[in-house]
């Protein structure tokens, strides 16, 4: 029933009132391309809501573990909340069972986490990074009801439907003849996932200032930083 | 409604006898029309509002800088409404949007400081804390489609360090070193971080001076700014002096500036 229509609730030219929406959409993307024993995760640290940025040094990249990096973009007030609880249930998963959670098995939870808030979803876009327990790269990526899928590389965010079709082509080998695809190695991985960022910043108002990079090897995780334009 | 069967001497009442009668559809709304349960009406708008809130860090602290006008819609309706709060030695709170849930969520703090007080055992909340706290509040009402109508910012000194972050209706929360929301967003924001560019190790006098400024632009051009201030300073340098008031003038519409110092006890 509507509002309206009972009596004692009409608001003919009654007050305005701002209509309240939960979401907002804070932009940045997010990319990660695994090989035989690596993986990079990256994302820009621009956050911003409409014509405005609210900062330009916001890293999106969550270190889960020391093999498993979680990049989020959306709502940046669910990614902080579906951030600070899945940290939570993997100190729980520490303590209980006395060895870090594997990428798999936070893939598998992050999937239920997110499918579990259904009716009321985290307003983001995950993409996880890590390494298997064979110690082969591996990318699993989300949509914000909690669909999982696991992937070689994977670009999401403001500029995934930007990049995405670059790195089917660069690194899926794609709609390309006469190549035979072959495993790529970190340095062309990395001059790649640069590359992305500096063109999606050319199309994408929500994606700039710089990236935050994470090298996932065996030896542990190294951080490295790229500025991108800032206008 | 399954009508009640009354038991007699003979034939006692039968076990299951209030509910809904087996093997029939049970209407929900015969009970329960006459009650006003189809909605519930929240929060849904600010109605004593404070406009932008400006905050900057500096060499050795932090500031923040709001004007002391309650405005209702267009009207500028209350002239004193202070919007920035000393929550304790070494942090400082300031909030746009709804007065009223500012108020309510200022003596909850309140009392999360005295209860911390009543402890006694020499430790006191930090910015970090109080900002983190600040996040789960926000967020927790806005998933109840009931928020709290505000922009805070929050300041102080974490461990020596200069903090400055802020919180919104949603609980989006980050941290940066300089900050300004509502229409400072817009007009305060680049001014600032021009500046922060040309001189990234800002003193205090300087760090005074931009926000001075910040204020004077908004002043011109948001209708719902006025041209008495409150600015906060939490910062390492001014030990002796607590709440010295000074006052200036910028231009011949403006009449002057409260200026708080408030100062930390390291």
């Amino acid at each position: 029933m509507a509002v309206n229509s009972l009596a004692a609730y009409n608001t003919y030219g009654g007050p305005k009132s701002i209509p309240f929406v939960p979401y907002a959409d804070n932009g940045g993307s997010v990319v990660a391309i695994a090989g035989d024993d690596y993986v990079l995760v990256a994302s820009d640290t621009r956050l911003s809501s409409g014509f405005s940025i609210y900062t330009r040094e916001q890293s999106k990249l969550f270190r889960l573990s020391d093999t498993t990096v979680l990049g989020c973009s959306g709502c940046w007030c669910d990614t902080l909340t579906l951030a600070r609880i899945l940290e939570a249930r993997l100190q729980m998963y520490l303590h209980e069972h006395n060895k870090p959670m594997s990428t798999p098995a936070v893939a598998q939870m992050l999937c239920t986490m997110l499918y579990y808030k259904r009716f009321f979803p985290y307003y983001v876009s995950n993409v996880l990074a890590g390494l298997d327990e064979e110690g082969k790269g591996c990318v699993y990526s989300y949509d914000p009801i909690g669909y999982c899928q696991q992937t070689k590389f994977k670009a999401s965010g403001s500029s995934g439907a930007l990049l995405q079709p670059l790195l089917d082509n660069q690194i899926g080998y794609q709609n390309m003849e006469n190549v035979t695809p072959e495993p790529i190695c970190m340095e062309k991985a990395m001059a790649i996932l640069k590359d992305t960022f500096i063109s999606a910043a050319e199309r994408d108002i929500y994606t700039g200032d710089s990236i935050f990079i994470n090298i996932i090897t065996k030896d542990g995780i190294q951080e490295e930083k790229f500025t991108l334009r800032r206008d | 409604m399954a009508s009640v069967v009354s038991g007699s001497l003979c034939i006692p009442a039968r076990l299951w006898q209030n509910g809904p009668s087996a093997s029939c559809l049970f209407n929900l709304s015969d009970g329960l029309a006459d009650q006003n349960t189809y909605f519930a009406q929240r929060s849904q708008a600010p109605i004593t509002t404070g406009t932008s809130v400006l905050g900057i860090t500096f060499e050795g602290g932090v500031a923040i800088a709001a004007d002391i006008l309650g405005s209702y819609g267009s009207l500028a309706r209350f002239r004193n409404c202070p919007r920035i709060m000393h929550v304790n030695d070494n942090i400082i709170l300031g909030a746009g949007g709804d007065y009223a849930d500012y108020q309510y969520l200022k003596d909850v703090i309140e009392q999360k400081i005295l209860e911390e007080e009543c402890l006694d055992d020499g430790f006191s909340i930090k910015p970090k804390a109080l900002h983190c706290w600040l996040t789960r509040v926000m967020y927790n009402r806005r998933s109840k489609f009931d928020p709290f109508w505000n922009n805070f910012i929050v300041g102080g000194l974490q461990d020596d360090e200069p903090f400055l972050g802020t919180v919104d209706k949603l609980g989006t929360a980050y941290v940066d070193r300089h900050i300004a929301t509502g229409y400072g967003a817009y007009m305060a924001l680049p001014l600032m971080r021009e500046e922060v560019e040309r001189n990234p190790i800002m003193t205090k006098d300087a760090a005074q001076k931009l926000l001075v400024k910040c204020l004077e632009v908004l002043y011109y051009r948001d209708s719902r700014s006025f041209p008495k201030v409150k600015l906060i300073f939490d910062c390492l340098m001014s030990l002796q002096s607590l709440l010295s008031t000074c006052s200036f003038s910028f231009s011949p519409y403006c009449q002057l500036f409260y200026l708080f110092l408030i100062s930390a006890t390291i």
